[in-house]
């Protein structure tokens, strides 16, 4: 088991889980709550690029319409407390039930489009969405809400502070990592990734491919849905823009900077993302273009990302160690 | 019969690859068809298999009419194909790729824990009939990373784990060299008589050696079906098929 760990890869990926520990303990020595938040922000979106990422990088399924469950999963919270109901179970219930209706019914329908339309169509159904919020004035259209209280969880996890908040979405990030990291290698995971290279052959060995499809959305939509029910709570604010579509075209550069060939890779890649465009934007106005050509050469020069980049490195290694 | 295919038009555009296509394959059988470049066989295959819907006809299977059945269903009812262009998952392993046919008929893969490698007698059985197609030695290389031929074998391995009742194989010894489609036949006569055979075959050796039975398909239907030995001297398909290869 532990003999894993003799690989770079899973070296970089523990050291790295390893200092998501330590954010809280180091900023709250050096007083830079601002950090705090951003890391808060990168765990919440990292949930997303996870989920978005089993559909992409080990189904084949490109959506552009993920950013549609973030904002269902903000809304579940931003609605009920909108109705003085503040239970967190009852939120998180929601955000998780809704999306993941929301993940089956369009899934149904998506995935009996291929490639292109596929993408078009989730697309659509995403500013579906977004325009139904704008248009009820009840919660706020355009504007949204304000969300005045965070979910409570009957005394149980205050997550009104932050560092609470914090380690709360790093426990749900990793238990999301360890279910994915055990679904790919499990023969639910072995389907998927036979049908994303060969669905063809997949069906003539007896798979009914669409079913197993279908179920990767809703598992997907509804672990997003999770990253939604957060970042409403960590934002206090909700609104329609969450589920634009500029915001599932960011998680797709998250995975595709953290790779799509590994399970851990997209929380690498919603770090180097937020945080280069938090850097960025503090040092020059013009950052939208220079991240643009960043992200640019991420694409084309990454291959497979920094996922990508440390097997080779591993490969290097062990290859010399044999020689 | 295990087989008969009634009346089965399919077109493309103009192009007629099926045109009132009847035949039928007897139980325990091996049943070849032969035909021109073109002529519809490979069509024939995806139809049978379900890949393709037919316009107008019907496919009945063990005396169930299967035409409208699902490709996915019909692997569990008995029918396996092997595709004429090699259809692996090619960044697994090959014995994962066997492994996932056999997973197909041993329940159902709505599991998410436990991992597949360690189903032992998944990967004993997948291993074992690696071995019988001669790729026993095989097991741990990447699917793409095999020679052309290994890989016809494998696609062979694949559809024998599906444990059908009719093998339905396009052109199993296409690109191969005369060593390697040796083996192959040699596989596919030790088979002979334990599965039924509906093989697409372009080389008349093989075909001479392995079938009971013979079907010529030309323009998308059958223009003679015999013993191998009538449809050697058949004139007609000579005429249309065998030409000067026979002269
Ligand atoms: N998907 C397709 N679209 C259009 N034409 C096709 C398609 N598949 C086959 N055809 C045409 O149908 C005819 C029969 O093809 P095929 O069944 O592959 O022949 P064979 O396997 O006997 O060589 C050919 O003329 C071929 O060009
Ligand atoms: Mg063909």
């Amino acid at each position: 088991m532990f003999s894993r760990f003799k690989f770079i890869t899973a070296r970089v990926y523990l050291g790295f889980t390893l200092l998501l520990f330590m954010v809280p303990i180091v900023t709250s020595v050096t007083g830079q709550d601002f950090y705090l938040d951003l890391l808060t922000r990168v765990l919440i979106l990292a949930i997303a690029a996870l989920s978005l990422n089993l559909m992409v990088g080990f189904s084949g399924m490109i959506s552009l319409g993920h950013a549609a469950f973030i904002g269902i999963g903000a809304y579940c919270v931003g609605i009920p407390a909108y109705y003085d109901i503040h239970n967190g179970f009852v939120h998180l219930g929601l955000a998780m039930v809704c999306s993941a209706v929301f993940a089956l019914i369009t899934g149904a329908i998506c995935l009996r489009t291929r490639g292109l339309y596929f993408i078009m169509i989730t697309l659509a159904f995403a500013q579906m969405l977004y325009f139904t919020f704008v248009s009820l004035d009840e919660y706020g259209a355009d504007d949204g809400l304000v969300i005045y209280k965070r979910s409570e969880f009957a005394g149980l996890l205050n997550i009104e502070n932050a560092t609470t908040l914090y380690y709360t979405v790093l426990a749900v990030l990793l238990i999301f990592f360890v279910l994915l990291h055990r679904l790919v290698q499990a023969r639910y995971g072995r389907v998927i990734i036979g049908s994303k290279h060969n669905e063809q052959r997949m069906q003539a060995l007896g798979y009914n491919t669409y079913k197993y499809k279908l179920v990767c959305y809703v598992i997907s939509g509804t672990m997003a849905g999770v990253a939604g029910f957060f970042l409403g709570n960590f934002t206090n604010y909700i609104s329609p823009e969450m589920m634009d579509w500029t915001h599932s075209s960011e998680l797709l550069f998250m995975i595709v900077i953290g790779g799509t060939g590994g399970v851990f890779s997209p929380i690498i890649g919603a770090a180097v993302f937020l945080l280069l465009e938090e850097f960025l934007s503090g040092i020059t106005i013009f950052w939208h273009l220079i991240f643009g050509l960043i992200l640019i050469a991420m694409v084309l020069f990454g291959k497979g990302g920094v996922h990508g980049l440390l097997l080779r490195w591993d490969e290097k290694v062990t290859n010399g160690a044999g020689q | 019969m295990i087989l008969q295919v009634q009346n089965l038009n399919k077109s493309f555009g103009g192009i007629s690859a099926s045109s009132d296509l009847n035949f039928e394959v007897a139980k325990g059988q091996v049943h070849a068809i032969v035909g021109p470049n073109g002529a519809g066989k490979t069509t024939l295959i995806a139809q049978i298999s379900g890949v393709l819907k037919p316009d107008s006809g019907n496919i009945i299977f063990n005396g169930k009419n299967i035409t409208k059945t699902s490709a996915y269903r019909r692997a569990h009812i008995g029918l396996a194909r092997s595709f004429q262009i090699t259809s692996v998952i090619l960044p697994m392993t090959v014995l994962e790729n066997v492994m996932l046919a056999v997973q197909s008929l041993s329940g159902h893969s709505f599991r998410f824990w436990s991992p597949a490698s360690r189903e032992n007698h998944n990967r004993e059985q997948a291993q074992q009939y690696l071995i019988d197609v001669g790729l026993g030695q095989r097991a741990g290389a990447l699917a793409g990373e095999i020679a052309h031929g290994e890989q016809r074998q494998l696609e062979i391995a694949m559809a024998l784990a599906l444990t059908p009742q009719l093998l339905l194989l396009d052109e199993p010894t296409a690109g191969m060299s005369k060593d390697e489609s040796g083996n192959i036949i040699k596989l596919l006569n030790k088979l002979k008589g334990q599965i039924t055979i509906l093989l697409i075959e372009h080389d008349m050796d093989t075909v001479f050696a392995l079938a009971d039975t013979t079907s010529v398909l030309v323009d998308g239907h059958i223009i003679a079906t015999g013993s191998t030995a009538q449809i050697r001297q058949n004139p007609e398909v000579q005429r249309a098929y065998l030409g000067d290869s026979l002269a």
